[in-house]
């Protein structure tokens, strides 16, 4: 067997969030990845985010693909239902889940094989319909549980670990969500937690889709010198655009920094952003700013970070479709079935 | 020269251009017949192409009611000169040829055989209309309009039509009837009137109503509570969820708040289309998805997953001619064992044959409900013959005291009450295990779903035992299955025999007419209509009731004779393939003629009992 339980002691002076969850609710099982490996922090990310922003473990739906990124739901939030669906195939799937039950909050786990490249399609047509959801891509350059074989994401002329030369170009799933029309975009990195939870905090309060990008080392096989996805290469050449607070609307809004490198940008839900911007006339709301920014910096091997894009107003598939606000798998009988008059009236049409 | 006679009992058939208008006036000269109260069944016969190519139409008439293909054509309208040679040579010797004369053809484009009627259409159109597009579309209701007269079908019958068609567009109307009486004036006028066959107001129609099985299946889906449908155009399914879009458009908006009590989402592929079905079911709601057979090949991984990790999703799969993009406008009844078995590993699905629209209608509402009972995929499997042609069949019918079965969902209560939840396990013995929505309850019920291997707790598990454990019960859940599905319908013989025949689907109503005629030429066979897989038991019992069965299908591999005896390990001997596979609708004339020709060998080289044991 390859899954351990965590043994649920709760230490009683755990500290408990508004909701009464403490830290170790949001856990699931022990990882069985690498000693090591990115995806482990970014598990840690998220169980970090949902419990200050006192998400209810059960109401959360978490879907991946197939590859050690998306084996990682399995290792927090154990009280909310997971599924681990097929290899690049996660976005559909979370698509007609979303569709079923718009209450839930989805998070799909993925990693950079399973979206750049069996999955790029159904990672364009997730962003592009706008699902409400937290997109999160596991992106260490390789395909770690097949054992380090290049993904769409590698550099051009990086090395693997077998010392083969990767002469395809690389997919920057960030320019690609920009263009596609995801709602929120950001790049993290696994080894910078301060700046990543808040990344996906702002992701889960965000009303449509929303992709977040994260560097994760794989320490197995694209941890050398040669991989611009390894620890070093990212802590070298992260090129930070913005730090985000994420400030609940019901906290007092003090404005800690000096005006005018300060943006504040109100959620759908009237929940704040509150970006610090680092770079001097970086606007997180232009999309096409954004995409040039990213771009331009990335021409000079710099890996930029932080949130990159965000549309306050977004809105999703559901207010594209129409769907009632109930959700539909709760639409009992008498809402979806018309019944026998209508079948009549329907019948006398036909003849 | 002979002469064709014969009232209410006709095959008419019409060849046209593609995209010249014909199809509606086609389908008012088929509406007109029945509006008379004389049983027709229309056929489109169109090839993969847009524009400018063949297209033809083919109009059963029948009092007796038969609504397969007969064969034979007793009267060619002839609109399209670039199929001229087939189409004259499909007439019966003394039927009759329909054409547009405005230009001259030579003696040798004609046969001797058959009866000629030439009418100046085009000259006709030229003279009263200036516009080319209306110069074009009215020369098909001129040519009805003539036909009116030579079958002597009402004029009042069409004139209503047209009313009904056109309501609240008067100009439309006006300038239509006027195109009709155009053609009735010329017809009698100039033509000899009536010819040997012709249409005589009858009252066999009933309360029957003319629907296509693709509408009919969308409208099941309604019916059933199907609330997300994901799909990619593919023909002939792409009406399915057009008409699903329709209906849901006037019956599933919220009167009080102008929201949809569904979802439709057109997805970027089959796989994505599936995927989302596969979601919606993991999360509780009612999810289709409709396809043809290269869909059903792109989707059977995620079929796999949902057979494995237990999810319901239904999918109709409207068969065309394959394999490869094969005859994407013809008909077969070709997918049996792709989606029997579809995806890799030991796979079985439950799917439903459904003979007409009545039955698209039931059997995809059915599908819905046993997806969720026994949380696997379904398929219905139609086909282009019933999806894309109008039938004559029983009015939909729906008993307003039916509940949706959603089957095994456990709720908060009864987790709270301290109900033990095994996601994998076989608590009731029928191989079905209990489930649980996700979000239903703060700490209990939640769980892993993954198409990897587990135990009865959903935990992640590569022992054997537990593996053996669940591919078993998944082997009682089909047996259970075939408790469930829709059992088979028996037409026994008039006397004891011990021939039977098995057939399916499509192939019903001209298995219906060519049972009458066998039976009058002293052939006489119990019939068994196989309505789903997994086989339920009656099916052993025909088997072995007789000792030599039929089993007539639209494919060449006879997969559903592959499937009976794979299935019911039943001695392959004793099934005769009946098998059609061109990519039209099989007819009575074939099935009567091959199951004809096989007994009377039989008669010259009679099988032993014995030879036969031996075999066994
Ligand atoms: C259809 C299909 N093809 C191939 C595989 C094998 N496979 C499993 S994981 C994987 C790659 C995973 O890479 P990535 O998504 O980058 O995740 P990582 O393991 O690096 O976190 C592949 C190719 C599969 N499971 N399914
Ligand atoms: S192989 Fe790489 S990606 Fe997979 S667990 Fe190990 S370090 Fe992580």
């Amino acid at each position: 067997m390859t899954y351990i339980t965590k043994p649920r002691l709760h230490h009683p002076s755990l500290e408990a969030n508004k909701v009464g969850y403490t830290r170790r609710d949001y856990e699931g099982k022990i990882s069985t990845l690498c000693a090591g490996c990115g995806h482990d922090s970014i598990s840690a990310a998220i169980i970090q985010a949902c419990w200050e922003l006192d998400i209810e473990p059960h109401r959360v739906a978490k879907l991946s693909g197939i590859g050690c990124s998306s084996k990682t739901p399995d290792y927090f939030l154990g009280a909310s239902h997971g599924f681990n669906t097929v290899h690049g195939r996660m976005p559909s799937v979370l698509t007609g889940a979303n569709l079923a039950n718009r209450d839930l909050l989805y998070l799909g786990v993925s990693g950079d094989g399973d979206s750049a490249s069996i999955g790029l399609g159904q990672f364009a047509h997730a962003m592009r319909r706008g699902v409400n959801m937290v997109y999160i891509v596991e992106n260490n350059g390789v395909y770690g549980l097949t054992k380090g074989q290049f993904s769409a994401t590698a550099d051009r002329g990086s090395k693997s670990k077998k010392g083969v030369l990767n002469s395809d170009s690389a997919i920057d799933l960030i320019g690609m969500a920009l263009q596609l029309g995801a709602t929120y975009v950001g790049r993290g990195f696994s080894g910078d937690k301060a700046q990543l939870v808040p990344l996906i905090k702002g992701a889960i309060r965000h009303g449509g889709a929303a992709f977040i990008d994260v560097i994760s080392p794989c320490v197995a096989f694209n941890n050398h010198a040669g991989s611009t996805k390894s620890y070093d290469y990212v802590r070298e050449h992260n090129e930070a655009v913005s730090r985000i607070d994420f400030i609940s609307s019901r906290d007092e809004l003090t404005t800690t920094y000096a005006p005018g490198e300060v943006v504040e940008v109100e959620q759908h839900d009237g929940m704040v952003l509150r970006l610090r911007k680092l770079h001097e006339g970086y606007d997180p709301t232009h999309r096409v700013a954004a995409m040039n920014f990213v771009q331009e910096r990335q021409a000079q091997g710099e890996v930029v970070t932080g949130l990159l894009y965000v549309e306050p107003d977004a809105t999703d598939l559901h207010a594209a479709l129409n769907t009632s606000a109930r959700p539909l798998n709760a639409l009992g009988q008498e809402a979806l079935c018309p019944g026998v008059a209508a079948l009549d009236r329907l019948n006398a049409s036909l003849r | 020269m002979k002469q064709i006679e014969a009232i209410n009992d006709f095959v008419i058939k019409f060849a046209n251009v593609n995209g010249s208008g014909s199809a509606s006036a086609n389908e008012l000269f088929a509406k007109a017949i029945l509006r008379m109260g004389v049983p027709v069944s229309p056929r489109n016969i169109f090839p993969s192409n847009i524009q400018g190519l063949p297209t033809w139409y083919e109009v059963r008439v029948s009092e007796q009611g038969w609504l397969g293909r007969r064969g034979g054509i007793d009267m060619m309208v002839a609109m399209n000169p670039q199929t001229w040679d087939a189409d004259v040579a499909e007439i019966e010797p003394g039927g009759y040829l329909f054409y547009d004369s405005t230009r001259a053809l030579p003696p040798s484009k004609f046969r001797d055989d058959i009866h000629v009627i030439g009418m100046p259409l085009t000259e006709i159109c030229n003279a009263v209309y200036t516009d080319p597009r209306q110069r074009q579309l009215f020369k098909n209701i001129v040519y009805v309009g003539a036909l009116s007269v030579l079958l002597e079908i009402e004029p009042a019958v069409i004139e209503k039509l047209f009313g009904e068609q056109y309501k609240g567009k008067e100009k439309l109307l006006a300038s239509n009837v006027q195109a009709l009486h155009l053609g009735r004036d010329f017809a009698s006028e100039h033509l000899k009137a009536p010819l040997g066959i012709r249409v005589r107001r009858a009252d066999r129609v009933g309360d029957s109503i003319f629907v296509d099985g693709n509408s009919a299946a969308a409208l099941g889906c309604v019916y059933g509570g199907a609330t997300v449908a994901a799909w990619y155009p593919i023909t002939p399914s792409s009406s399915v969820a057009e008409a699903f879009q329709k209906y849901c458009g006037k019956y599933r908006v919220d009167p009080a708040t102008g929201q949809n009590h569904y979802a439709i989402v057109q997805a970027e592929d089959e796989i994505a289309s599936i995927g989302m079905v596969v979601g919606a079911g993991w999360n509780g709601a009612r999810a289709f998805t409709a396809t043809s057979g290269p869909g059903v090949s792109l989707m059977t991984e995620f079929i796999g997953l949902a057979y494995f990790a237990e999810i319901p999703v239904t999918i109709i799969n409207v068969q065309r001619g394959g394999p490869s993009t094969g005859m994407p406008t013809r008909t077969q009844q070709a997918d049996l064992l792709a989606c029997a078995y579809a995806s890799h590993g030991d796979t079985k699905h439950v799917l439903l044959f459904p003979e007409d629209p009545t039955e698209c209608f039931e059997h995809a509402a059915a599908a819905l409900d046993l997806a969720d009972r026994l949380q696997t995929p379904v398929f219905v499997m139609t086909d282009l013959d019933i999806g894309m042609n109008q039938r004559l069949c029983a009015p939909f019918a729906w008993d307003e005291a039916r509940e949706l079965d959603r089957g095994k969902v456990m709720t908060a209560q009864e987790l709270e009450a301290g109900r033990d939840f095994g996601r994998y396990k076989d608590v009731d013995g029928d191989g079905i295990p209990w489930r649980t929505l996700p979000g239903t309850h703060p700490t209990k019920g939640s769980y892993f779903t993954r198409g990897t291997t587990r135990n009865a707790y959903a935990q992640y598990s590569e022992r054997g035992p537990d593996y053996i454990y669940n591919v078993e019960r998944l082997l009682r859940k089909f047996a259970t299955a075939a408790t469930l599905v829709p059992q088979p319908v028996l037409r026994a013989a008039s006397c004891k025999t011990r021939l039977g025949v098995i057939y399916f689907g499509s192939t019903s109503p001209a298995m219906h007419e060519a049972l009458e005629v066998l039976t009058g030429q002293g052939i006489h066979l119990d019939a068994l209509r196989l309505r789903a897989f997994p086989f339920p038991a009656s099916v052993r019992d025909f088997l072995d009731a007789h000792d030599e069965v039929f089993v007539v299908e639209q494919n060449r591999d006879a997969q559903m004779h592959s499937l009976l005896v794979n299935e019911l390990e039943v001695d392959p001997a004793r099934l005769v393939r009946v098998l059609h596979f061109d990519g039209t609708p099989i007819t009575a004339r074939f099935i009567a003629g091959a199951i004809t020709q096989q007994v009377h060998a039989e008669v010259v080289k009679p099988r032993s009992r014995k030879s036969r044991e031996k075999v066994a």
